[in-house]
């Protein structure tokens, strides 16, 4: 996209953008994002970031939740950094 | 030896990853009649049409490969009656789907059917199909069906793409396509330059734009691009006879694409029938887990031990996989060549040639403009392969 990438706030409700489909493929064990023209095969934990992005959970909503889950504390900046980074390729709009 | 032959074989079929994109073509039945059309010259040959079964089945075998895009195309796939069914199955399955339509057919009770049913996005080409090549543009009847179809595709919410091929008789009016798709609220834009195979080959000589026409029409998009921003993504595919390497087409034989024409004949891209000697499988005698890891055809160009010199000591040769292995075969005779479109290919004054033609102010023409229609097709029938 040729939008400039944003580096989201705490209180950012960030959500995947309507052209775009997340699910997890079992024969390539991972999650992709399914849109017109492809698909981006996402490693770990963007798979496990982007998922939490229901266009509900705020930024450190999702920060806290993953941190609970992997049991590993300061995540915040790791989050940021990867939202901005899908916020330039056009994954994701914050709310 | 033998056991150390196997152990090679096994270990290359465990490389083979799996077909991601899969087109499924329904029918060759289309109402146009365009000069580039993608379909095999002899389409009338094909076979009878795969039954609604017979594609259920094909579609559930993908999907347990991995299969993820699936691509409902044609001819025109709503010539189809059972397209809803199909569409409804490929959800299920958990495909993303995109139908490829030329619009015609695509009636708001079709349009409800198929959103209903799971469609994820709906690709419009843009068609060329009037006889008066002139009207491309001017045909009120035409832009009528483009903003109905537009209209439609807004009202059930799906990503709007349209798909416009440009080639030397329409790549003038490109600042009047970029205008209609900016009016209509097309999201992603594709504008894809005529490739030159079937029906585009034999009407190549009147299909290549100049290089000025070319460099016009990109400096247009560079300047629309510029000014709408993020509202429309724009893809603008270069002509290969204008590049200088090939492109990576289909990014490896049998690497991610797997083609079902609408006899269940099976291909690793749409064009790849034309190709002699090789026995394409079909789905009615063979299934597609089968047919893409251990059929003759599916690994006849896979990787490059097929390849020769230039390609096979090349450092790009893992990048563009020696480009078409069409190309090859329509230009030099032999798909295992390199892509003439290459500048190291030793075939690639035959691209610099008809290149070279279209700069005439009058190029040479070998036919006149031949239309993809039944009648003709029946004549290419008859031809020996």
């Amino acid at each position: 996209m040729t939008e400039s990438a944003r580096r989201p706030g705490r209180d950012s409700i960030p959500a995947i953008r309507r052209l775009f489909r997340m699910q997890w493929e079992e024969v390539q064990q991972k999650h992709v994002l399914l849109y017109p023209e492809g698909m981006v095969q996402l490693n770990q934990s963007a798979g496990e970031i982007l998922r939490r992005c229901d266009g509900k959970a705020s930024v450190a909503d999702i920060t806290a939740d993953l941190e609970r889950a992997f049991n590993h504390p300061g995540l915040e900046s790791d989050v940021m950094s990867f939202l901005e980074i899908a916020h330039g390729n056009g994954w994701i709009e914050y709310r | 030896m033998e056991t150390a032959g196997s152990n090679t074989a096994e270990a290359a079929r465990a490389a083979i990853r799996p077909p991601l994109w899969l087109l499924a073509e329904l029918t060759y039945k289309c109402p146009l009649h365009c000069v580039y059309c993608s379909n095999p010259l002899d389409y009338m040959a094909a076979g009878r049409e795969l039954s609604t079964a017979d594609w259920v089945r094909v579609l559930q075998e993908g999907r347990a490969m991995g299969s993820a895009q699936l691509g409902f195309s044609g001819g025109e796939p709503l010539m189809r009656d059972d397209l809803v069914e199909l569409v409804a199955e490929g959800r299920r399955l958990g495909y993303y789907s995109n139908l490829i339509t030329s619009g015609i057919g695509l009636t708001e009770a079709k349009i409800k059917g198929l959103k209903d049913a799971g469609l994820d996005h709906i690709q419009v080409s843009f068609q060329d199909s009037t006889r008066e090549l002139n009207d491309f543009l001017g045909s009120t009847r035409t832009f009528e069906l483009k903003q109905k179809v537009a209209r439609l595709c807004k009202a059930y919410d799906y990503p709007m793409v349209l798909n416009v091929v440009l080639h030397r008789l329409n790549i003038d009016h490109i600042e009047k396509i970029l205008e209609m798709a900016e009016d209509l609220g097309v999201e992603y834009l594709e504008l894809a330059n005529s490739q030159f195979y079937g029906w585009a080959y034999l009407n190549r000589d009147h299909l290549i734009p100049t290089r000025a026409q070319l460099t016009a029409a990109e400096a247009a998009v560079k300047r629309f691009r510029d000014r709408i921003g993020d509202r429309m993504r724009v893809y603008f595919v270069v002509p290969d006879y204008h590049a200088s390497r090939p492109k990576a087409c289909m990014n490896g034989w049998g690497a991610v694409f797997i083609t079902i024409t609408p006899d269940g004949t099976v291909l690793p891209c749409h064009e790849a029938k034309m190709l002699p000697g090789i026995s394409f499988p079909n789905v009615r005698e063979l299934g597609l887990r089968e047919i893409w890891h251990d059929s003759d055809a599916f690994n006849r160009y896979r990787g490059d031990g097929w390849m020769k010199d230039p390609c096979r000591s090349c450092a790009d040769k893992d990048k563009d996989f020696g480009g078409c292995r069409c190309q090859s075969y329509l230009l030099a005779g032999d798909a295992t060549e390199a892509d003439p479109v290459c500048e190291l290919s030793p075939h690639h004054h035959l691209v610099e040639a008809a290149v070279a033609n279209a700069e005439l102010a009058e190029p040479h023409k070998t036919r006149p403009l031949v239309f993809r229609l039944d009648q003709n097709s029946k004549e290419f029938c008859k031809l020996p392969r």
